[in-house]
């Protein structure tokens, strides 16, 4: 996954996400040292400060957790990892039948098309661009 | 946190023309801080002062509560918006040159970023194109453990590539305590490295705010906020 940050909103809570998406995703796994927050800030291209308010974050909700002087590590408890995993999954279903619902689909009509939608890109017929249904999940 | 920089009614004349004009602005220590305005807006007069190079016409500038001089350029390190070194210098001269002034210069941090940089240190500063010796500079700058930086148009003149290099140097490298102030017109580039914003405005500090509260507060980036300010 690549950083990226949008400098028209705020960047903190933009690093949260990431981050956590990482963390289900399993790009970084449970128990894994990350890198230190400057390291972490660097790569992100942001102010280390801003970095560090989203570990702080990531510690409280307890997916991240430091150990003094050894660093921060991705939580172990890998039933934590695959609730907020669900939440978020849940929360990404709502947005996308709420949309559809907002365009007239019912529940049902919306499962279907998502179906249809999943053969046709399913089906490498042709050498058209790929859409991707993965984009910028904006809340 | 405690006050690395702090200016009241600090004035600059310059045969008649007001750079700064009674500006008022405190800096706190731990900050990355953006000194943001157009040209002719006090920017460079500023950090001048600061790093002892420009006495004010009136009022004060303290840093650390010291008025700058060498106790104080100990502290500072300051990079200048025009190439500040002999052309005819080897890179490797230079880093001797900075390790015998300044007693905070980090010789093995200077070669180990060039080195990565693939800045070969036999070259001379004139054999260099803008952005490699721009790059020399920073490093240079970068490099010593000062407790306040002042950065003037750093990324000035360089490619996009050479920039994002040059703005991860100065967070991957300033000391954790220290305050690094980067006067800059390219506001887009330096944003997302920023913890303050100053904006500049015939030398007066007309904003002086956090990066991120700024952001919520007119939901948009500071470079439209900027935009709107000086839009006269």
């Amino acid at each position: 996954m690549k950083w990226h940050i949008d400098v028209h909103q705020p960047i903190y809570p933009q690093l949260l996400r990431q981050i956590e998406r990482r963390i289900l995703a399993g790009e970084y796994q449970p128990g894994e040292k990350l890198k230190s927050v400057r390291d972490l800030a660097e790569e992100a291209g942001v102010n280390p400060n801003t970095m560090q308010r989203a570990m702080r974050d990531l510690e409280q909700s307890g997916l991240v957790h430091a150990r003094r002087t050894l660093g921060r590590f991705v939580t172990e408890d890998t039933a934590l990892i695959a609730k907020n995993r669900h939440k978020l999954a849940e929360k990404t279903m709502q947005t996308f039948l709420i949309q559809m619902k907002e365009m007239g689909f019912s529940s049902e009509q919306a499962i279907d098309q998502l179906r249809l939608f999943i053969q046709d890109r399913e089906q490498p017929s042709d050498g058209g661009e790929e859409k991707s249904l993965e984009g910028e999940n904006h809340e | 946190m405690s006050e690395i920089l702090n200016c009241r009614g600090l004035t600059k004349r310059y045969s008649g023309k007001l750079a700064l004009d009674h500006l008022d602005l405190s800096l706190e220590s731990g900050r990355v801080v953006g000194l943001l305005g157009p040209n002719g807006s006090g920017k460079t007069t500023l950090l001048k002062i600061a790093a002892g190079l420009l006495t004010p016409t009136s009022g004060s500038l303290l840093i650390d509560g010291k008025e700058p001089g060498k106790a104080t350029k100990a502290a500072v390190s300051y990079l200048p918006d025009r190439q500040a070194v002999a052309p005819e210098m080897r890179v490797a001269a230079l880093i001797q040159k900075f390790s015998d002034f300044f007693t905070d210069f980090d010789a093995g941090q200077a070669e180990t970023l060039l080195k990565d940089m693939a800045i070969d240190l036999n070259l001379r500063m004139k054999e260099m194109s803008k952005g490699m010796a721009d790059k020399v500079q920073i490093v240079l700058a970068m490099s010593r453990k000062a407790r306040l930086y002042l950065l003037d148009e750093p990324i000035g003149g360089v490619d996009p590539a050479a920039r994002e290099r040059i703005l991860k140097t100065i967070i991957a490298n300033y000391n954790p305590e220290a305050t690094v102030v980067i006067a800059t017109h390219l506001i887009t580039d330096v944003e997302p490295v920023l913890d303050d914003i100053v904006f500049l405005k015939d030398g007066q500090a007309v904003l002086h705010q956090d990066a991120e509260t700024l952001r919520e507060k007119y939901d948009e980036s500071v470079d439209e906020r900027f935009k709107e300010v000086f839009s006269c």
